[in-house]
């Protein structure tokens, strides 16, 4: 699309309603994605999108953009597998381009452990129907040229699992194409309106209390990533989930030199190439609880030193942008998807350091969970209520890369 | 990155300590005669509030002491605890995984 016919608006700018079927707080791509799925699939309309700041411009703008399903554990693979199987046809679906770009994911061994527990993973992968492939360290250098895998580093790579149906798209047409396409279906996404409080009556939530006023709801659907658990406590319901900042990096631009996502839970970074040419990297949390959308330096540094371990060719590469996103990591390193002690008010949060990957499937289980007023098969094992019978998804260390 | 004041050693560089998450949590008197959500609870449930937090933190690197501090999630200010004249529940039972701590800040 030239520049001459882009249209001057993708979404209407509405006045919000004093009354919808469902609210949903928060309009990054989770969201938005419930949104449009609301629509689409359940046909409810009346729903608005409450976002106190911009469109998107949260963990959404944030994220190092990395499509996945190879998780270890069924629940997490069965939910992974329905998002990636819905990112394979989003393009078309939303009439958008999503730059959605299946160049694979390798995630690299370092170590004995590492060889056993990523063939062991890749075998559940299969058992599962997720492609996986396990590769050998040659096998990986093929794959990966620029890899140094010279096997004297002191984490030296020993092998890799690939999921080829990986890869990344671009965060901002991904929020584009769900906020043009609920809107069209009649959703009002709402900027600049925070939710400050609800009302709550005979154990049920009756409205939200906006900075734009009073908004009456059937169902209040959070969708609010690290801010989850402010939001929460002012309905009186208190969740497993700390917020910490997770940062991320952008180097200059480069021409094409890096084709696939590499990923290391040992020297700890995950490193693509933009389609602009810029390579995106991120890597772990900062340690302490956060709402500051900022890290400390030596994670950078820690970030630094673990690319250029696996990468010496990018010695001389300048980092021109750090920043970080505010993610809300639960127990288990898994999601909270379903009801909560408030009738009514729904949470889909604790997606962590993994949201983005799960943005269509996350919408649309969380749609159907709303629509239908019982958990979506896919959302049922995710449910609050599993911090109580003990019944965890244990994705610490289990989804490939350390969180 | 951020300085974090040890009752002991004074203020040093972050890298130097290990978080320990919100402080004060008491491990159970009788932990048998919970229920299940009471258990939940005192395992998984935690403040996350947007704003001064009660914390705990640990001078992994340094003198070892585990130490209580005020910190502004936001802001990342940090303050003293208050003096509440008590000890902490959670140093009392002497049991738990806080239990290693000095209590309060000295």
């Amino acid at each position: 699309m030239s520049a001459s016919n882009h249209p001057d608006f993708l979404w209407r700018d509405p006045e919000p309603r004093s009354s919808y079927d469902v609210v949903i707080v928060g309009g990054g791509g989770h969201g938005l994605a419930t949104a449009y799925y609301l629509a689409r699939n359940h046909g409810i309309t009346n729903v608005a999108v409450l976002e106190k700041g911009w469109l998107a411009g949260g963990n959404m703008a944030r994220n190092t953009t990395i499509i996945r399903s190879n998780y270890l554990w069924d629940e997490s693979a069965a939910i992974y597998e329905h998002s990636l199987k819905l990112w394979e046809g989003l393009s078309a679906e939303l009439d958008y381009d999503l730059m959605f770009s299946q160049r694979g994911v390798l995630n690299l061994a370092h170590s004995a452990h590492d060889v056993r527990e990523g063939r062991r993973r890749a075998n559940a992968n299969v058992l599962n129907g997720v492609d996986a492939e396990w590769l050998d360290a040659d096998e990986v250098r093929k794959f990966c040229p620029i890899l140094d895998t010279g096997g004297h580093t002191r984490h030296p790579v020993l092998g890799a699992t690939l999921q080829r149906r990986g890869g990344i798209a671009k965060h901002d047409h991904v929020a584009w194409g769900y906020a043009r396409a609920a809107d069209a279906l009649g959703v009002d996404l709402v900027q600049g309106c925070e939710v400050t409080g609800f009302e709550i009556a005979g154990g049920r939530v009756r409205a939200v209390l906006t900075s734009r006023g009073r908004i009456a709801a059937g169902t209040v659907a959070l969708a609010a990533a690290g801010h989850t658990s402010v939001l929460a406590a002012r309905a009186g319901v208190r969740l497993p989930l700390q917020s910490h900042p997770l940062q991320a990096m952008v180097s200059e631009l480069l021409e094409p030199v890096l084709d696939c996502v590499v990923m290391s839970g040992a020297v700890h970074v995950y490193v693509s190439q933009a389609h602009k040419g810029e390579l995106v990297m991120g890597a772990g949390i900062d340690s302490y609880n956060s709402y500051g959308q900022r890290g400390a330096f030596h994670i950078v540094e820690e970030q630094m030193a673990a690319a250029l371990e696996l990468f010496p060719i990018f010695s001389r590469v300048r980092v021109v942008r750090t920043w970080a996103g505010i993610v809300d990591v639960s127990p288990d390193a898994s999601p909270i998807i379903g009801a909560t002690p408030v009738g009514g008010l729904m949470i889909n949060a604790g997606w962590g350091t993994g949201g983005f990957k799960a943005t269509p499937g996350s919408g649309w289980v969380y749609a159907e969970t709303i629509a239908r007023g019982r958990p979506h098969p896919l959302a049922e094992p995710f449910a609050l209520e599993r911090f109580t019978t003990g019944a965890l998804v244990d994705e610490h260390g289990a989804a490939a890369v350390a969180h | 990155m951020q300085s974090i004041e040890c009752p002991w050693c004074g203020p040093r560089d972050e890298i130097e300590f290990r978080y320990g998450g919100q402080a004060g949590i008491a491990y159970p008197r009788d932990p048998g005669a919970l229920s299940d959500e009471e258990w939940a609870g005192y395992v998984f449930m935690r403040d996350n509030p947007r704003g001064w937090f009660h914390e705990r933190w640990f001078h992994v690197h340094g003198c070892r002491t585990w130490f209580s501090i005020r910190r502004h999630t936001v802001t990342h200010e940090t303050g003293p605890v208050p003096d509440t004249g008590r000890e902490p529940e959670s140093d009392r039972t002497g049991r738990g995984p806080l239990a290693r701590g000095t209590g309060e800040a000295r």
